[in-house]
């Protein structure tokens, strides 16, 4: 009678092994590197695919090989080059560009791209009623921001004209240093105007064309499959005008989450790039496999930002205290595993050779004597208060070892609170929190996109910090500069009276960690962590 | 009690009232399995209520430059990327643990086994709407739930507890509520029915006793459940905050760093699947000793 | 017995719409908008936005055109992909985790009734220790633990089994189905175990042995049939728990099922994918739960007589 049931058991454990037959199949990198199939691992899942509505880095990395500007980015300088565009030429000002674009440069559906289309994506992109997250981005071109408030309802007082079928004028309101890179961003990539509309108004968020098999787009690949939260499928075109330079026939985008399966996916041969990777696989990877661990500066700042305008908090000294009784050689050291960069402002070092003011530093001494000063000798009296993070492991860690070294360096008691995404970023823009974690990727490589966060009652202030001075800096002088090195200098004014305040404690500068297989070439690291899929390609190691 | 059926221990139980569970303590200290539980339980809570003069470091006391080291003679179980004493930590969580294991668990029980007994009792359209309204907590999205809660009260113990107890309680009522609508067909109930016993007395003496193996053996499956759940709470944002921590918590970034820093996952895994095998030896023989049957086989 | 089943079903409908307009309710309490971000937004821009979605009408009047169309079949769009309808995004997840669903089960009730019957026989001995001790175990393994211990043993150190995806390389589906059906496994394990125990001591299967009926029959005939009707009254909850608590196992194993749709659709505020898997797996739970219900009154012959009553 036991027996009679072993033999379910039996049955089993031999349905288990019939189900492992499939063990010493072929890797998926090494089949997608023969076919010139790239498998991608691309963080969260992709929301959308329409260009004027996406939001996040994950549809970046789509959206960009399917659509194209009017210019694009070397990967290796990160300069702009032709796209849809063949050429430009800017005015002495710096305020008219005029771009030439290339007749041969022609959509899914055979339409070629002409300047219109770029001027009514433009349009579109800035129509109120659409409600695009990102348009400020376009705000440089003039008229642009009282169009997408709804100040004006002629777009053609915007600064973009069309000069003739191939030809496109625009204006900006000063000078934009960086307004050739913006042409790069989703933002400035045209849409086709009777394909959005065969399926519905042009402002409708909610509509199917932007879906495999409805979509006509411009760039080097099509879309093919779209499964949510399984992968999305593009392919090569073989009618885009520069076809004969496109080395991958497709690309294979998989929502990759959750880190630690991730980084299994790319041990078992699933992926040819992993979109991070757990900070404690970087010293076993750095040790043992250092061939395909990347690790690159990136445009971005992790750090604190502190409510001004909360007791004790308003009191400068008390801030200055704070900031200076953070090792972060040693958090960098340790809890980061050696990878990041210590920060000591705002803006990342070296952008564009831009060198930020070094006013703070590990001074515990200073910090000590700063909040003696404040009327909390040794920390006495200072009030319990809360800091707060969204809820990630690399948070977690990072505020486990601050909130010691506030500790032992001030004697003071932080309590720690995690909040989900949503709730910590409502607790932000309430300005509901005593200290809190911020972290800023740049949109574009310059200074500004930066330092324009902190003016006075600037949409992503939420700390109170407030100053006539810096305002004046940057948003009056520093745009009108068309010397780099003058411009960089008022930015240097701006961010020293900024690190004076210290309204925000900077921690480190970003990097871009990554696995990536030894065939996936043509992606060099950059601090925008941007791919011109143009240039990349897969070779197999022989 | 040879030929004692369900209806004679019952009746027999009411008069001295004790005699049950004095009868249950007799089987009970022959079960050696369930006397070593009850033991090792008894040990761990004792360790748990001593931490904080026992334990050799104290659980925030980092040392980065230390980092996450094997086992040594200074950290007996090693330390965690933080360079704190693991040991302390475990010592530490068992405390959270066990209140919230326990406590929550006994708020689940108590509304679970009155709910479930009512309903079950009750019969019919007081049975029909008490059980739909168990269906309602059911489906509602319990992340959204819990988001609201954190938020509405802030974050704190108790209404950890009663947020866990909340939720473990529904499928209690339903196993108690199927158990005592199939006991109350039995004639001991209806013999005491018949004697004229009210619905209170008839569910406290005679259906809950005989449902006791059941919710016994539902609530050692409780218990764990709870543990692991006020990790995910915590891990959400309600509950517990860094630098404190419980096994859950332990355990589920004991997970992350598997390869590299195995002893992270180990012990405190042990900690917690050693405590929940004593809990369940114990559950087992409690259950075998307050059968009134189970003398016979 | 139909009279019973037509009353229950009809007691489905209030359940449902309690759920559906608390749900509504709540989402909306929540706080973090399904258009928060990181960077600022206009106000301009939320004004669209919000007129996009009619969330800047009145929430009763919200309320009830959401109902208008949720009587047509119309979920809505989805808040988070909008080239997506909720429909079609819970159509597409949810035969993914129906189908994770019933490895699961199937795992969980062979394994689990095996296991606890077994068990049960020979009480405190060997065979009962060995398999409960297992269960043990299975029930504290959570399954954000057991899955990647599994890809890690399976996956990377023997390289059997792919270490994630569905349906995309032979044998992928065996360690999400095994991870997720475990806890299970462990608990029809415990709960038939008891079950069995309860029954081979009643007199009806005294009075069987006594006919000199071979054990085995005995059991399978009579034992197994009243003693496993704790497990079929968990059987409802668990398919349903199956069902709507997957997503850890989905997210481990990169699963395109429902529970992971779910939880992105809680954290991203997608306020019309939320109701719009509450209401489906809602429905499922009180379907399965009735289904379960239904099940036990014909396993308990006293119920069953009670329904033909």
């Amino acid at each position: 009678m036991i027996l009679k049931r072993m033999h379910w058991a039996v049955l089993f454990l031999s349905l288990l092994l019939v189900g492992c037959g499939g063990g010493s199949e072929e890797r998926r990198v090494d089949v997608g590197t023969r076919e010139g199939v790239l498998h991608y691992g691309n963080g969260a899942e992709v929301q959308g695919l329409d260009p004027h509505i996406v939001t996040g880095v994950p549809e970046n990395h789509v959206v960009s090989a399917l659509f194209e500007g009017l210019t694009s980015k070397n990967p290796y300088t990160l300069e702009s080059e032709p796209a849809a565009a063949k050429s430009w030429d800017i005015s002495e000002d710096g305020l008219t560009y005029t771009f030439n674009l290339r007749e041969d440069a022609n959509w899914t559906n055979g339409d070629p791209v002409t300047a219109e289309d770029f001027r009514w994506s433009f349009e579109r992109a800035l129509t109120p009623a659409l409600g695009n997250l990102n348009n400020y981005m376009l705000f440089p071109i003039a008229n642009a921001e009282a169009f997408a408030n709804g100040v004006i309802d002629d777009f053609s007082q915007v600064g973009a004209r069309v000069i003739d079928r191939f030809t496109l004028e625009i204006n900006l309101r000063s000078p934009t240093p960086y307004f050739l890179q913006l042409l790069d961003h989703y933002i400035a990539y045209p849409v086709h105007r009777a394909n959005i509309e065969a399926f519905g108004s042009y402002t409708d968020r909610v509509s199917r064309w932007a879906r495999e098999g409805n979509m006509i787009n411009n760039g080097a690949f099509e879309l093919t499959e779209w499964q949510v939260n399984s992968h999305i499928r593009v392919e090569k075109r073989a009618s885009y005008w520069d076809a004969e330079n496109i080395k991958l026939n497709a690309i294979v985008f998989y929502p990759t989450e959750n880190l630690v399966t991730e980084e299994r996916m790319f041990r078992d041969g699933q992926l040819h790039r992993t979109n991070d990777i757990p900070l404690d696989k970087v010293p076993v990877y750095l040790e043992e496999d250092p061939e395909h661990i990347v690790i690159a500066p990136y445009l971005g700042t992790y750090y604190y930002m502190i409510n001004t305008t909360r007791k004790p908090f308003d009191d400068v000294r008390v801030r200055k205290a704070l900031v200076l009784s953070i090792d972060r050689k040693l958090l960098n050291d340790t809890v980061l595993e050696g990878i990041m960069d210590p920060s000591y402002a705002l803006v990342p070092p070296g952008t564009l050779g831009y060198q930020p003011p070094e006013i703070i530093s590990f001074d515990p001494e200073r910090a000590r004597a700063l909040l003696a000063a404040a009327g909390f000798p040794n920390g006495e009296g200072f009030p319990v208060f809360e800091l707060l993070y969204n809820t990630q492991e690399n948070h977690r860690k990072i505020a486990i070892a601050i909130q010691q070294m506030w500790q032992t360096n001030l004697g003071i008691s932080v309590s720690l609170l995690n909040q989900e995404w949503g709730v910590y970023l409502n607790t932000q823009e309430n300005q509901n929190y005593d200290v809190s974690r911020r972290g800023w990727i740049g949109d574009y490589v310059d200074p500004n996109t930066f330092l324009d966060m902190y003016i006075t009652d600037g949409g992503n202030n939420r700390t109170g910090f407030s100053s006539q001075r810096y305002d004046q800096l940057v948003l009056e002088e520093a745009p009108t500069r068309l010397n780099q090195d003058e411009r960089f200098a008022l930015y240097y004014k701006a961010e020293t009276i900024l690190m004076d305040e210290v309204p925000i404690i900077p921690i480190y500068t970003y990097q871009t960690k990554m696995l990536k297989d030894s065939s996936f070439k043509g992606a060099p690291s950059n601090i925008m962590d941007h791919y011109n899929w143009k240039y990349v390609y897969l070779e197999a190691s022989e | 009690m040879a030929t004692s059926t369900s209806i004679d221990s019952a009746t027999l139980a009411m008069p001295k009232g004790v005699s049950l569970w004095d009868d249950a303590w007799l089987r009970l200290r022959k079960n050696k399995l369930a006397m070593f539980g009850l033991g090792f339980l008894l040990l761990v809570l004792v360790l748990c209520l001593l931490t904080p003069w026992i334990a050799p470091y104290s659980y925030e006391e980092q040392d980065l430059r230390l980092g996450a080291a094997a086992a040594s003679a200074e950290h007996w179980l090693g330390t965690d990327t933080f360079g704190r004493d693991l040991l302390t930590r475990i010592l530490y969580g068992g405390r959270v643990s066990l209140l919230v294991g326990f406590v929550a668990t006994a708020v689940a029980l108590l509304i679970g086994v009155t709910y479930g007994a009512i309903a079950g009792y009750a019969g019919g359209k007081v049975d029909a709407a008490m059980m739909r309204f168990v269906d309602i907590l059911y489906a509602l999205p319990f992340m959204i739930f819990i988001i609201l809660l954190m938020v509405v009260f802030g974050r704190n113990l108790v209404l950890l507890f009663l947020a866990i107890g909340a939720i473990e309680w529904l499928t209690m009522a339903r196993i108690v509520r199927s158990q005592v609508q199939n006991l109350r067909q039995q004639e001991f109930v209806e013999a005491a029915m018949s004697l004229g016993l009210s619905p209170v007395a008839i569910i406290v003496k005679h259906l809950i006793p005989n449902a006791l193996g059941p919710i016994i053996v539902y609530t050692t499956l409780t218990i764990p459940n709870v543990m692991l759940l006020e990790a995910f709470l915590s891990f959400l944002g309600l509950g517990i905050q860094p630098p404190e921590s419980s096994w859950g918590l332990l355990i589920s970034y004991g997970v992350e760093t598997m390869e590299e820093y195995p002893w992270l996952l180990i012990f405190p895994g042990l900690a917690l699947s050693m405590t929940l095998f004593a809990l369940n030896f114990l559950g087992d023989g409690l259950r075998d000793a307050l059968d009134p049957k189970a003398s016979r086989d | 017995m139909w009279r019973f089943v037509g009353l229950r079903t009809l007691q489905a409908i209030p359940v449902i719409l309690t759920v559906i307009t608390v749900t509504f309710f709540l989402v909306r309490a929540a706080p973090g908008g399904p258009f928060s971000s990181e960077k600022a937004v206009s106000d301009q821009v939320r004004a669209a936005l919000e007129a996009q979605y009619r969330l800047d009408l009145p929430a009763y009047q919200q309320y009830f055109s959401y109902m208008a169309d949720l009587f047509q079949g119309d979920f809505g769009p989805s808040f988070n992909f909008p080239s997506r309808s909720v429909n079609e995004l819970i159509f597409q997840g949810f035969p993914v985790t129906l189908e994770l669903g019933l490895y699961a089960m199937l795992i969980a009730v062979l394994i689990g009734i095996v296991a606890g019957v077994f068990a049960s026989l020979k009480p405190n001995t060997l065979q009962d220790y060995m398999p409960m001790s297992l269960a043990m175990i299975g029930i504290c393994m959570p399954s954000f633990l057991l899955g990647p211990v599994l890809v890690l043993v399976f996956g990377i150190w023997l390289d059997w089994l792919p270490v994630s995806g569905w349906g995309n390389s032979a044998g992928d589906k065996l360690l999400p189905s095994i991870t997720l059906g475990a806890m299970y496994a462990a608990y029809i394990a415990r709960l038939s175990r008891s079950g069995m125990l309860e029954v081979l001591s009643q007199d009806y299967l005294r009075t069987a042995r006594a006919k000199g009926l071979p054990e085995y029959i005995v059991i399978l005939k009579h034992a197994l049939r009243g003693g496993l009707l704790p497990v079929v009254a968990y059987l409802g909850p668990a398919f349903a728990g199956l069902l709507s608590g997957s997503f850890v196992v989905e997210t481990v194993f990169q699963i395109p099922g429902l529970g992971r749709f779910y939880v992105q659709a809680a954290f991203n505020r997608d306020y019309t994918m939320i109701l719009g898997t509450t209401v489906f797996l809602a429905t499922l739970i009180v379907v399965f739960n009735l289904l379960s219900d239904i099940l036990s009154a014909w396993l308990n012959p006293r119920l069953r007589y009670q329904f033909r009553k």
